[in-house]
């Protein structure tokens, strides 16, 4: 069942990819990469990472959807054709894409128990979360727990994306300065 | 950004769902997947359809760039203050057993502070950004 399930949401997911490439309106590829985010989100269902679903679809198919169309009220909503030759920029990346898959070639086989990131302190994590918290979702005692200097790093990692956002788009405006 | 009736309506008992759903995952969280960081973008997703259906002014009237500008940096705050209460205390940064006098009560406690840092900074932030968007093309 969860072949047949994984091997469609695929199957769709190459599709729209291919889709996103061969369109040339701006709005038509916003939405195919709402698409695209919702079946990333469904397959991500598929393989229990619930809570990587629930940001997947909320940030890539609703709010991140949202922006760009934000955006392209902006600018032309016709993608150009590309002036110069595509060769070189087509063989680099065919070259990292054949480096990549020849690399993932030494990794452990998907989803084994034995694999060495389940050996090292996951097993502390997994005995330790009822005992020493009484909270059984593990993955909220490591981020919230085991790992909170880690979660309060990647707050401000979101915080620092959005004062980084608020300075490029704001600034200009709100200070009276120079207007583009 | 006027839209049809049906968009309104729906949207108007769509939208109390997404917050509930939000709070659930985010309260919920020791027991099931989720937790400030989903909660936070689910929130704000909500309040970006709220802007998207009923206009820009009309989220702001509710929820103005100021104070999302000042609430993003104030979870961030929050969650390392509850680190430094730990370091007050002669703990180890962000040691949660200073909180409560059982363990387990101090990393109830201790977790859903700083998740509520998480959700308000992810959602203020989400909105934020949002809201630097739409300024942009007005």
């Amino acid at each position: 069942m969860e072949l047949y399930l994984n091997a469609a949401l695929l199957t769709l997911l190459s599709l729209v990819t291919i889709a996103i490439i061969r369109e040339r309106n701006l709005f038509g590829s916003i939405i195919l990469f709402s698409v695209y985010s919702f079946i990333m989100a469904s397959l991500m269902i598929v393989l229990d990472a619930v809570d990587v679903a629930l940001t997947e679809a909320a940030v890539g198919s609703g709010i991140s959807t949202v922006v760009l169309l934000g955006t392209l009220h902006l600018i032309k909503a016709k993608e150009e054709l590309p002036t110069k030759s595509t060769v070189l920029p087509l063989t680099v990346v065919a070259v990292t894409g054949l480096l990549l898959v020849w690399g993932t070639c030494d990794l452990p086989v998907f989803g084994v128990s034995d694999a060495p990131i389940h050996k090292h302190v996951t097993p502390y994590y997994l005995e330790q979360s009822i005992p020493l918290m009484g909270i059984p979702n593990v993955v909220t005692t490591v981020l919230g727990n085991f790992r909170s200097f880690d979660t309060l790093g990647e707050t401000t990692v979101v915080l620092t994306a959005g004062v980084g956002i608020m300075l490029l788009l704001r600034s200009r405006n709100t200070k009276g300065g120079d207007q583009i | 950004m006027k839209f049809e009736a049906i968009f309104r309506v729906v949207a108007k008992i769509l939208i109390p769902l997404i917050v509930l759903f939000a709070f659930y995952v985010h309260f919920h969280g020791d027991f099931s997947p989720g937790g400030g960081f989903q909660a936070g973008v689910m929130i704000a997703a909500a309040a970006i359809l709220y802007a998207v259906v009923f206009g820009v002014d009309e989220a702001q009237s509710i929820l103005s760039q100021r104070a999302v500008a000042f609430l993003a940096p104030f979870g961030v705050l929050l969650y390392a203050a509850v680190g430094l209460c730990a370091l007050l205390s002669g703990k180890n940064f962000l040691d949660y057993t200073v909180l409560a006098h059982h363990s387990k009560h101090a990393h109830h406690i201790g977790i859903l502070l700083i998740e509520i840092g998480v959700i308000i900074t992810v959602s203020c932030t989400m909105i934020a950004i949002f809201y630097a968007f739409v300024d942009r093309s007005r």
